[in-house]
């Protein structure tokens, strides 16, 4: 693997670098380590670094930009006519590639020579057999263009690859030197090494950033091939949602949409209660002991992955609802308004169940930085517990308390496993929350699972779906920051 | 001292309130205060001072039974209020401090309008019949606090949109609203200006008439100027109390008259 031994050689040079400029550096002040600007060290790094950064930077682009051109400059010989109807350049093109990988195969295992590989003709030699024996399997025999298209595609990136070697150690080398002349008492080292620790705290910044916007912006590419195949009012004022994949489906958001807020609904009214109220008692009421061990406890429920929560949604919660309202007079209640595990009740109620630690260990914290000072106004005049937290602590934590069920409410919506085994695939408006219903992300895991076709409007509803989703979560968490950062100053 | 002149007029000797015998008090190893006994009378000005850290905010404490709310807090001896012992199983320390009221030394109104802060004490006990009953009762209190005719046009705005001074004069309204029998201060004025300060006195003057009143104080001429009564606390224990002019012209103590000519502080 050249691609190794390069970086390899990058990082042996990068070393040699690093004890060299440390030796100079210590020389040239004459063995006495206080004549020096920087400490020994920074001039160590500083020759490292200068031979390394610009060599591996070119390398990471010249990774990006070869095969790129290189696909170009190949495509280009593949004629028109060799596309079969209804196929495209893409599909060909990686036929070629196979081709190319097949014929490297062959060559390291010996089954051909580099010569032969380089000159043989498609027609002469059974390619596709020899090509099979070394374990690249093709569909169909392969075509002269196809194949000479695949040996340009070995050759130009048999050169790219040596330039592409070439290039980067002469940087190695180049900045390797300059550096190590550089390398002197009165040299700015500890200078040089800051901004590299900057620049590297930067570039770990951007990845974050620029890949959020990358995320985005694939979504809203794909979002808008949809709109293209599919009309827009239908996605956002159509009443049903029935897709089919014969083409002429019904896509429309709003029954996913009503599905995904009424079990979130549902799931905050278990969730904001029970976390809060447990809250309230965890940092009111309890005894230092008693916190200092529910408290990581509940923050472990926080922990458990939400597929067990979905398990126990399609196991435990559905069938003992069904005990409940179904079944008819066998059930509890003797009512037969349920009839299977899965629906709006079960999936809400252990949503709800999962987000319980979420609002209270929020909520605490929220509490918590309600100053004693109001506390203890409040008992000085005479208020019971109860009151105090009532009447005091509640209204001055409120808005934190909004803010946290708001970030509640954005899980809610984005939650997946819990609905897609506990709430059921029918897309519907109803009322009722024993019946079965679906959510937004539910419905893009069915879009995008099984075989699909990124053509179809079908699949690519899941964009827009989940886009929609996007849009309405960041819509909520931005206010719910807004509104508890607002909370907090009130306080500084 | 310079401020002899100052002294608060002739004390009228009211009767015992507050009667402490032998009180010890810890944070759980430590020991805060040793063995103090103190008399508080009615219609009395009595002033704690101190160096910082004597113990003076936490022997305060102990007379609303604020310290209860301090987990690692430990009280002995007794502490009666008109004879009865606030320490005992049968009393209830919620209606205590409804009786032994207290201002902080951080004004602290709560996050409600003004009318709400003073308001919240009379809804809590049930003081008021009605609404025109309660409102009287804030706009008495405010008056009290001398804050009236600062806030009576806006009565509704919230308490903490009110600077420093007034601030701590609501709260001492808010604490007045209870109708307490006793009022603690904790530093009431170690937050405000001169001027704010100077109406704060006047007010503590006032309030004796209806209330005991303790003041903590770092001020030694606050001391002087309104307390009829002064204790000097040293290393948590009770080193001297007696009348106020007696403890500024003719203290007995060494350690208080090094403390009141600034030699120990
Ligand atoms: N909550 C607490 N926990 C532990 N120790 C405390 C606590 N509150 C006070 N103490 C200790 O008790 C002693 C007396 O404190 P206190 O607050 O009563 O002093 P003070 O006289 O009011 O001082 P200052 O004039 O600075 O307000 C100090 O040594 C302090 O460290
Ligand atoms: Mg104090």
């Amino acid at each position: 693997m050249p691609l190794t031994w390069l970086i390899l050689f990058l990082f042996a040079l990068a070393a040699l670098g690093f004890i060299a400029g440390r030796v100079r550096a210590v020389n040239s002040a004459g063995g006495d380590v206080r004549e020096l600007h920087s400490l020994p060290n920074y001039y160590g790094w500083n020759v490292a670094l200068t031979a390394l950064v610009p060599a591996l930077a070119v390398l990471v682009v010249w990774l990006f930009v070869q095969p790129l051109m290189i696909e170009r400059s190949v495509s280009g010989m593949i004629p028109e006519e060799l596309i079969p109807e209804g196929s495209q350049r893409s599909l060909v093109m990686s036929d070629v590639r196979r081709v190319a990988h097949g014929l490297d195969m062959a060559v390291r295992q010996g089954a051909l020579s580099e010569d032969d590989a380089s000159d043989i003709r498609a027609g002469f030699t059974d390619l596709r057999g020899r090509l099979a024996d070394v374990g690249v399997a093709l569909g169909s025999d392969v075509r002269p263009e196809v194949l000479s298209a695949a040996q340009r595609y070995r050759q130009l990136n048999a050169t790219g690859t040596l330039w592409q070697s070439i290039i980067v150690a002469a940087l190695a080398l180049g900045g390797l030197t300059l550096a190590y002349t550089r390398t002197h008492k009165g040299f700015r080292a500890r200078n040089v090494v800051e901004r590299a620790i900057l620049a590297l705290l930067i570039l770990a910044a951007s990845i974050a950033v620029l890949t959020t916007l990358g995320i985005v912006l694939s979504m809203l590419f794909e979002t808008r091939n949809f709109f293209g195949l599919h009309s827009w009012s239908d996605f956002f004022f159509g009443t049903t949602w029935a897709p089919n994949f014969r083409g002429d489906s019904e896509l429309s958001i709003l029954p996913l949409l009503w599905g995904t807020l009424y079990i979130s609904f549902i799931a905050l009214a278990v969730a904001v209660p029970v976390g809060l109220f447990a809250a309230i008692y965890l940092s009111e009421y309890a005894s230092a002991a008693l916190r200092s061990f529910a408290k990581p406890l509940l923050e472990i429920l926080a922990g458990i992955p939400t597929i067990v929560y979905g398990m126990f949604a399609l196991l435990t919660v559905g069938p003992m609802l069904v005990n409940f309202f179904g079944r008819g007079p066998d059930g509890v209640l003797g009512v037969d308004w349920m009839s299977g595990a899965t629906s709006v009740l079960t999936a809400g109620v252990v949503m709800g169940i999962m987000l319980i630690p979420f609002v209270s260990s929020l909520s605490d914290d929220i509490i918590n930085s309600v100053p004693q000072s109001l506390r203890d106004g409040s008992y000085g005049l005479g208020a019971t517990q109860s009151e105090t937290v009532r009447q005091v602590v509640l209204p001055a934590a409120l808005p934190g308390i909004v803010g946290a069920v708001l970030l509640a409410a954005s899980r809610a919506i984005g939650e997946t496993m819990i609905v897609v085994m506990g709430a059921g695939a029918i897309a519907k408006f109803s009322l009722n929350p024993l019946e079965s219903m679906t959510t937004i992300t539910t419905r893009i895991v069915s879009q995008l699972t099984g075989d699909t076709d990124f053509a179809s409007p079908e699949t690519l509803v899941a964009f827009a779906l989940g886009l929609t989703l996007f849009v309405l979560t960041l819509g909520l968490n931005i206010l719910a920051l807004y509104i508890v950062r607002k909370y907090r100053e009130q306080y500084e | 001292m310079k401020d002899m002149s100052q002294i608060a007029n002739a004390v009228e000797t009211g009767t015992n309130k507050i009667s402490a015998r032998d009180v010890n008090v810890f944070y759980g190893d430590s020991q805060a205060i040793k063995g103090v006994d103190v008399e508080i009378s009615n219609n009395t000005v009595t002033a704690f001072i101190g160096p910082s850290g004597c113990g003076k905010s936490t022997f305060l404490r102990c007379l609303n039974r604020m310290n209860d709310t301090i987990d690692i807090c430990r009280v002995t001896g007794t502490i009666r209020l008109d004879g009865e012992d606030i320490y005992d199983k049968r009393v209830d320390p919620v209606q205590l401090r409804a009786k032994v009221g207290m201002v902080f030394q951080k004004p602290n109104p709560f996050p409600k309008s003004i009318y709400d802060n003073v308001a919240y004490g009379p809804r809590i006990h049930g003081l008021a019949r009605s609404k025109s009953d309660l409102d009287e009762v804030v706009e008495r209190a405010l008056r009290r606090g001398a804050i009236w005719n600062e806030v009576k046009d806006r009565l509704y705005a919230p308490g903490t949109g009110l600077s420093g001074g007034q601030q701590q004069r609501l709260c001492i309204a808010r604490a007045v609203a209870t109708e307490p029998e006793v009022l603690l201060m904790d530093e009431p004025c170690s937050a405000l200006d001169p001027i704010a300060t100077a109406q704060v006195e006047e007010l503590i003057d006032e309030l004796r008439e209806n209330f005991a009143v303790v003041i903590v104080t770092h001020s030694m001429q606050q001391a002087a100027r309104v307390s009829q009564n002064t204790a000097f606390f040293h290393l948590g224990e009770l080193v001297e109390y007696g009348e106020t002019g007696q403890i500024f012209t003719n203290p007995q103590d060494p350690r208080t008259e090094s403390y009141i000519t600034g030699r120990i502080g």
